[in-house]
């Protein structure tokens, strides 16, 4: 298996999410929506004086959750019910390149997120700290990872329409009780369950990053590394190529 | 293996057990470079299980499989770069057009044809930019088809490459599975049409219940023995019709005969004499092998007699 066949493979990954009006809407239209919504509208006390600030960090979680997770396990799941990783199994592209296609257009598509959302939230004056960037990036990069292995089981166990529904009903879990668009001291009982979740992690991550300038905490850093472990190796385990 | 030279594929006392049951039951054959094999037989005979072996999806449970003298399973890598696959259904992105795929396939290969050469080959020209999910069901089998050509296969393996495929798609199909057996690569498909594999095949493979009933070239199967057939009135004198014959005659079904005998022009004349002594009006009359239809539904009827005695 050449570059030029990983490489194909990417592209094709990248333009068949970007070219489809549902894909575009949960990883560009919804996390773009909700910063410019709640950075403008008095929707939601941050408790900060700007809101930008506060939601500027969040919509790039939710942009990273959307992309690594959502996105993904719903592509793949239909791939798979559609018998097409399947026959990809008899051409000589290896599964791992196949992987490395479908992370490289994970990365590909998170780093046009970050321009678009950046860009406006900076016209939205947003001013993020510089000093944690390679934090940001780290914490970006494990939560995705995570993420993708939750993408992953999803889309290698249950049948397409299954990944659909649980893929958008995590989704909508992990937006209400992470804390990146609701403060968590509402949350009651399920603050618990909560800080154990990666997209909590990485909303808490960015938020002390981007926000304050200061150091990711050391329980951020566990969720996330334990997610990006587990999650990948139960995926791994349980992943069938056909249904 | 130099034993096995020539012969592309393998198949030897295969088993394969699904979900505990036995859906492929001590099944051997071979096929050739340059030669196109049909594996026929009613639903759930085992064709596409067979076919998925060869293709590495499944294991055998007992007996072997080798394709181009590799196993399918342990050196899938190096036989994928001179398999061609095109499964029952689906293996298609629905989002990507033929002239899509084809490239993005090509890409996976060391030296793939002109993906706009198969499109044209396969008949795919008008809808080349048309995304597979708007294609009609025998286009998409085309597409399928030409998606596993594009690696320059020495070897195809077809599941129903026909199912649901216009005549004048049927012929495209025809020619291009034609001009790979003329360059030598070896093919073998499934399907249900035997006047499809009649036409087609080098050889045909019976299976009925994961066993192979029959195998051979058609007009081999077609009995071998040439025969004349005819319907008249019912309870003809056999005995004076076979003495003038000199061929066993029988009555098959009520009014309909069979001779055991070459259709010469005086073979033909002496029956209808016969039957103009006797006045007996001549229903109709058949010359020459039979067909591989009824060779087979014969096989299967017998086939499935045995199994469940009345």
């Amino acid at each position: 298996m050449s570059a030029r066949g990983l490489r194909a493979q990417t592209v094709e990954e990248v333009r068949m999410t970007l070219e489809q009006g549902e894909r575009l809407l949960l990883t560009f239209l919804i996390p773009l929506a909700g910063l410019v919504l709640f950075s403008e509208a008095p929707i939601i006390s941050t408790g900060t004086a700007s809101r930008v600030n506060f939601f500027a960090p969040s919509a790039l979680c939710l942009a990273i959750l959307s992309t690594a997770m959502v996105n993904l396990a719903i592509a793949t799941g239909f791939e798979r019910s559609w018998g097409v990783l399947k026959r990809l199994g008899s051409t000589p592209m290896r599964p791992a390149t196949l992987l490395a296609a479908k992370a490289a257009a994970v990365l590909v598509v998170e780093l046009a997120q970050v321009v678009v959302l950046g860009a406006v939230a900076l016209g939205l004056g947003w001013r993020p700290h510089a000093a944690a960037a390679g934090a940001v990036v780290a914490a970006a990069l494990l939560a995705s990872v995570g993420f993708a292995g939750l993408g992953f089981l999803m889309a290698g166990t249950l049948r397409a329409e299954a990944t659909l529904a649980v893929a958008n009903g995590l989704y909508v879990l992990f937006l209400g009780i992470s804390g990146i668009m609701f403060p968590l001291a509402r949350l009651g009982g399920f603050a618990t369950v909560s800080r154990l979740l990666p997209v909590t992690a990485l909303g808490n991550a960015f938020h002390q990053a981007l926000g304050h300038g200061s150091a990711v905490s050391p329980e951020s850093w566990w969720v996330l590394a334990a997610w990006a472990v587990a999650a990948p190796c139960v995926a791994a385990w349980r992943f069938r190529f056909s249904s | 293996m130099s034993q096995q030279f020539g012969e592309a594929i393998v198949v030897s006392d295969l088993v394969v057990r699904r979900r505990g049951r036995t859906v492929v039951d001590g099944v051997n054959f071979s096929a050739r470079s340059g030669e196109i094999c049909c594996l026929l037989g009613p639903n759930g005979a085992g064709k596409t299980t067979t076919i998925e072996t060869l293709e590495g999806y499944l294991r055998p449970d007992s007996g072997n499989v080798t394709v181009l003298g590799l196993d399918p399973v342990r050196e899938r890598a190096q036989l994928a770069l001179r398999l061609g696959v095109a499964l029952q259904e689906g293996g298609t992105y629905p989002q990507m057009s033929p002239t899509r795929a084809l490239r993005l396939f090509a890409s996976y290969y060391p030296s793939p044809a002109e993906p706009d050469e198969l499109i044209s080959l396969l008949g795919l020209s008008e809808v080349a930019h048309v995304p597979a999910k708007r294609l009609s069901g025998g286009q998409r089998r085309r597409l399928a088809l030409s998606l596993a050509l594009v690696g320059r296969p020495r070897v195809v393996l077809l599941d129903e490459p026909t199912a649901g495929v216009d005549p004048e798609g049927r012929l495209a199909v025809r020619a291009v599975l034609e001009r790979l057996r003329s360059e030598g690569v070896c093919v073998l498909l499934t399907t249900h049409e035997l006047e499809e594999a009649e036409r087609l095949a080098d050889r045909v493979v019976l299976l009925v219940a994961g066993r192979v009933v029959a195998s051979g070239a058609p007009e081999e199967l077609g009995g071998g023995a040439e025969e004349i057939r005819f319907g008249a009135a019912a309870g003809l004198d056999l005995d004076s019709l076979s003495s003038r014959l000199e061929a066993v005659v029988t009555e098959e079904r009520t009014g309909e005969y069979r001779v055991a005998r070459a259709p010469e022009p005086a073979a033909i004349a002496t029956l209808t004499a016969w039957l103009a002594e006797r006045d007996v009006v001549l229903g109709e009359l058949r010359a020459g092998r039979r067909r591989l239809e009824e060779v087979f539904l014969d096989l299967i009827t017998r086939h499935e007699d045995t199994e469940h005695p009345a």
